[in-house]
């Protein structure tokens, strides 16, 4: 499966862009994508899975009205393309369209910038990382029972044309690195996990020690041998700088997809210039960052990435923006249409969300709480738009007594309201840091980044079983 | 022999001396459909295919696996393949443990999956019924304000698998749903509830009862509040049960079990529920949406007893895992699409249903806190430690009475704990999406997490 540099030719395209706008439509588009995937696991102290796969394909949609359809097909030929098109255009029943000349703009071609592209790296040497993350874990400690270690690197090279002249190309190249380990104490089994993921090569490796991130994984699954159940209710939480970002990414990042706003599905519909934070919170959603686990050239209709300022001093200033909804307020997208694969429709997501670090000692954050929990490491989260209500998973938390960080807590969820917690972060400190996850929407599951730095939250109900 | 089994055969066909090789070939035509305020929103069809390959290289030391996957069957795609698995194999460790399924003349149960009449309906019947279930649930309750989304979906899914150890399976489903999400409330509040429809067909799919579900679950959550925290009884309604024992399921693997991460791990034999729970895995039963003829491996599904009367009798396993646990494939392979390789998973698993009603079940337990949803399941829920703790709505039950609402808590045990304090067990057992099947079930001590 050898392809063309260009995946598909601008003529080529521009004919199939005219046949699926002859029936009608206001606008059509052509995303092809070519996706290649190597990962592999050390498990049980062995080489255990090597896995490998590649796929192409092109998705296209029309835009009749309100209506969009949409088709797939793997066959990247001119008549697989055209069959995909005349299948996306039917739902232009009327007809009336006429033949319109397609014309595309000089093709914008983004270059990846890895400097070292993961395929050309021989086997051996990702191997050897795999066993020294998993050597170290196990050295960590002897209760440490399991280490699992996984290497996955992926090429996505993407082609994106419309009717409207739009005409780009991007090549994404991601690299992670997971390590998830077991202890096992008199009080069963606790789970640590660490990953490192960029928008990068195999260059990520040049200055991160897998070996560190064996033993930190290891690190986490130990502390919690000892642990005490998380409290139950409302307490002070201090989130650590980098132990995730997920509280924005759910607590208001979801609710600020522009999706969401134009059907009133969410709790800040209505509510530009107004408070809806404290006013510590300056909160930015940013394609741009290079490197960074979210990050693109352009994103998934063809639109080039761009730093969007969603919250600032805590007054909500914009929402995030596709083609299609933009088009209904009769703007601009912002960069944030992108979607799984080419078998899937674009729609609203968020890139890189961080929140910008603030002014205050991490360390006396941690100080001036009398009582409270301290949370080093977050897992993943969930909300409910509509209602503004989200939770997210504690990893690694301790108590905090007298203002000194003190016992291990076993994992919970907290839960709380969007603007609500929003409200009552009253403290952001310096130490900003960015961290990886998968963000997953309507069945679509997209690499996104998210960062802060330690802040306080004045109250949040904690989800333990500790009465 | 289906034109997929051909395939899969022909990709058999090229095993080297030595070689050991499986082929996982699948196709799937999908429809989906969303309607909003009344419009077709987004409608798509499209046909997908793909061949995943395992490749064993016999060795001394046991043996080397590689795994390659193709979204696409054209020869040269499936060439790449075979060589890119050729070449991962070479990479890994030897293992005595890995090998491919071994036919083990259990037959599989005739159940047809597939609707012969299926395409009756039309695209136009389908988009109005869409329509129907968004104008249902948008005038069913002057409370309801908004239908987010009415969604139908439907698919034809076919696959075949062969093997050099003379696998050669092949089998076809059809499914179709309908899902509707509304948004209760007025100007200063929201409140939300979904209901759905699923079947084999669209003739089987009832608009009317997934747009009851979505206008009941929201209205009835309208003033919901946050409660002061509390230990209570729980009762589960049967979709949030039916997450609960996936859950489970997911800890009664035997490849979790094997490689120590399981609360099961170490426990075979020893009581772990209640005398009334038996947790049964049956991908024969036809009833389950989730029911297959052949696992991932191509072997027969069959019925397994994984919890009995409390006891913990057996864990599900692939082949491998079965292997480094000392025994059989209980033919439980499953397999996350082409482009995944097989595991050892539970596919329909079924509590074993007590003797009252739902009703009698909220009569009896006095006051205790009804969920109808939960959330965060992915980042409060272990099956490795049995820790629980997820975020909550649904209703007090007071003097077996359904009383105020309430959202933005958390309830929160253990998995272990749970499993031992199953104080009722609803007959009302209900056939679900997913892994396991779900009935209203009560569970005594809980935190609850509020104000």
């Amino acid at each position: 499966m050898t392809i063309a540099p260009e995946l598909v030719a601008p003529d080529v395209l521009e004919r199939v862009l005219a046949v699926a706008v002859e029936r009608g439509g206001e606008m059509a588009e052509v995303f092809c994508e070519e996706r290649s995937n190597r990962n592999a696991l050390f498990d049980d102290n062995k080489v255990e899975e090597l896995a490998s796969g590649q796929e192409r394909g092109a998705g296209i949609r029309v835009i009749v009205g309100e209506t969009t359809g949409f088709a797939h097909t793997a066959d990247l030929s001119e008549e697989g393309l055209m069959a995909a098109a005349r299948a996306a255009a039917a739902v232009a029943k009327e007809g009336g369209g006429g033949t319109r000349r397609i014309a595309l703009e000089s093709r914008r071609v983004h270059e990846s910038s890895v400097r070292e592209f993961p395929a050309s790296v021989a086997m051996a040497d990702k191997l050897e990382l795999l066993s020294q993350a998993n050597d170290a874990a196990r050295g960590s400690g002897d209760a440490i029972s399991q280490v699992q270690v996984s290497y996955a690197e992926g090429r996505r090279r993407i082609l994106v044309a419309t009717t409207e002249g739009t005409h780009a190309s991007d090549d994404q190249v991601r690299t992670r690195f997971n390590v998830v380990c077991v202890a096992t104490g008199d009080t069963g089994l606790q789970t640590g996990y660490e990953s490192l993921a960029k928008t990068e090569g195999f260059e990520i490796f040049d200055d991160v020690d897998v070996a560190q991130l064996g033993r930190t994984a290891a690190g986490r699954a130990l502390a919690k041998l000892t642990a005490r159940p998380a409290p139950s209710g409302e307490v002070p939480v201090v989130l650590a700088g980098g132990s995730g970002g997920i509280l924005f990414h759910e607590a208001c990042g979801h609710g600020l997809e522009a999706d969401h706003i134009v059907k009133d599905s969410s709790v800040y519909c209505g509510q530009l210039g107004q408070l809806v934070a404290s006013p510590l919170v300056t909160l930015v959603d940013d394609g741009t960052v290079t490197g960074e686990w979210g990050a693109f050239a352009i994103d998934d209709e063809g639109r080039p990435a761009q730093r969007n300022v969603l919250i600032e001093n805590g007054i909500l200033t914009d929402y995030m923006w596709d083609w299609l909804r933009a088009r209904k307020e009769g703007r601009a997208s912002s960069g944030n249409g992108r979607r799984e694969s080419y078998a899937h429709l674009p729609m609203v997501r968020m890139t890189n969300t961080y929140l910008l670090a603030g002014e205050e000692d991490p360390d006396e954050i941690v100080a001036q709480t009398p009582h409270g929990v301290y949370v080093s490491k977050l897992g993943g989260g969930q909300v409910n738009t509509a209602t503004g209500d989200f939770v997210f998973g504690t990893t690694e938390a301790y108590l905090i007594e007298n203002g000194k960080i003190t016992e291990p807590l076993r994992d919970a969820n907290l839960i709380g309201n969007g603007p609500d917690v929003l409200r009552k972060i009253d403290a952001i400190a310096t130490d900003f840091s960015m961290t990886p996850g998968t963000c997953g929407k309507d069945g679509q599951s997209v690499p996104v980044g998210c960062g802060q730095a330690t802040l306080r939250i004045t109250g949040v109900t904690f989800g333990g079983t500790a009465a | 022999m289906t034109e997929l089994s051909a395939i899969a055969q022909r990709i058999v066909d090229r095993a080297n001396d030595g070689e050991a090789l499986e082929a996982y070939v699948a196709r799937g035509t999908d429809t989906e459909l969303r309607v909003y305020e009344g419009e077709i929103e987004s409608l798509a069809t499209a046909t997908s295919a793909g061949v995943g390959i395992r490749i064993l290289l016999a060795g001394d030391d046991g043996a080397r696996a590689g795994f390659a996957w193709a979204g696409s069957l054209d020869q040269d795609a499936i060439d790449l393949a075979l060589d890119n698995a050729r070449e991962n194999a070479r990479f890994a460790a030897p293992d005595p443990f890995v090998a491919l399924s071994e036919p083990d003349g259990v037959a599989a149960k005739e159940i047809s999956l597939r609707a012969a009449d299926f395409d009756d309906v039309s695209l136009d019947d389908k988009i109005a019924m869409t329509k129907e279930l968004d104008r249902l649930t948008r005038s069913a309750d002057l409370r309801i304000r908004q239908v987010d989304s009415a969604d139908y979906g439907d698919s034809i899914v076919e696959s075949a698998i062969a093997s050099t150890n003379g696998v050669a399976v092949s089998s076809q489903r059809t499914n179709a749903f309908l899902s509707v999400s509304a948004l209760a409330g007025s100007d200063d509040e929201t409140q939300t509830g979904s209901g759905f429809s699923i079947g084999r067909r669209p003739q089987d799919l009832d608009l009317a009862d997934a747009s009851s579900q979505a206008v009941e679950r929201s209205v009835r959550m309208l003033g919901a509040k946050k409660v002061p925290s509390m230990k209570t009884t729980v009762i589960f309604d049967p979709r949030v049960a039916s997450t609960l024992l996936s859950v489970i399921a997911g800890a009664l693997s035997g490849e979790a079990v094997v490689k120590g991460r399981s609360f099961f791990e170490g426990r075979l034999g020893e009581m772990v529920a209640g005398s009334d729970v038996s947790i049964i895995d049956d991908p024969t039963d036809l009833r389950a949406f989730s029911a297959s003829r052949f696992d991932g491996e191509g072997l027969a599904c069959r019925r397994n007893v994984l919890i009995e009367n409390g006891r913990l009798t057996n864990f599900v396993y692939d082949t491998v895992s079965a292997r480094r646990a000392g025994t059989v494939s209980t033919g439980s392979a499953v397999r996350g699409g082409y482009a995944g390789t097989p595991g050892a998973g539970c596919r329909a698993v079924v509590l074993s249903p007590g003797k009252h009603s739902s009703q009698e079940i909220l009569s009896s337990v006095g006051d205790a806190f009804y969920v109808q949803s939960i959330t965060g399941v992915h980042s409060g829920v272990s099956p490795v430690s049995g820790d629980f703790s997820v975020g909550a709505e649904g209703l007090l039950i007071r003097n077996g009475e359904f009383a105020e609402p309430v959202r933005e808590v958390t309830v929160a045990s253990t998995l272990q704990k749970m499993l031992l304090s199953m104080v009722a067990i609803g007959n009302d057992v209900t056939f679900l999406p997913g892994v396991a099947c779900g009935q209203t079930l009560a569970i005594s001590d809980f935190q609850l997490s509020g104000s």
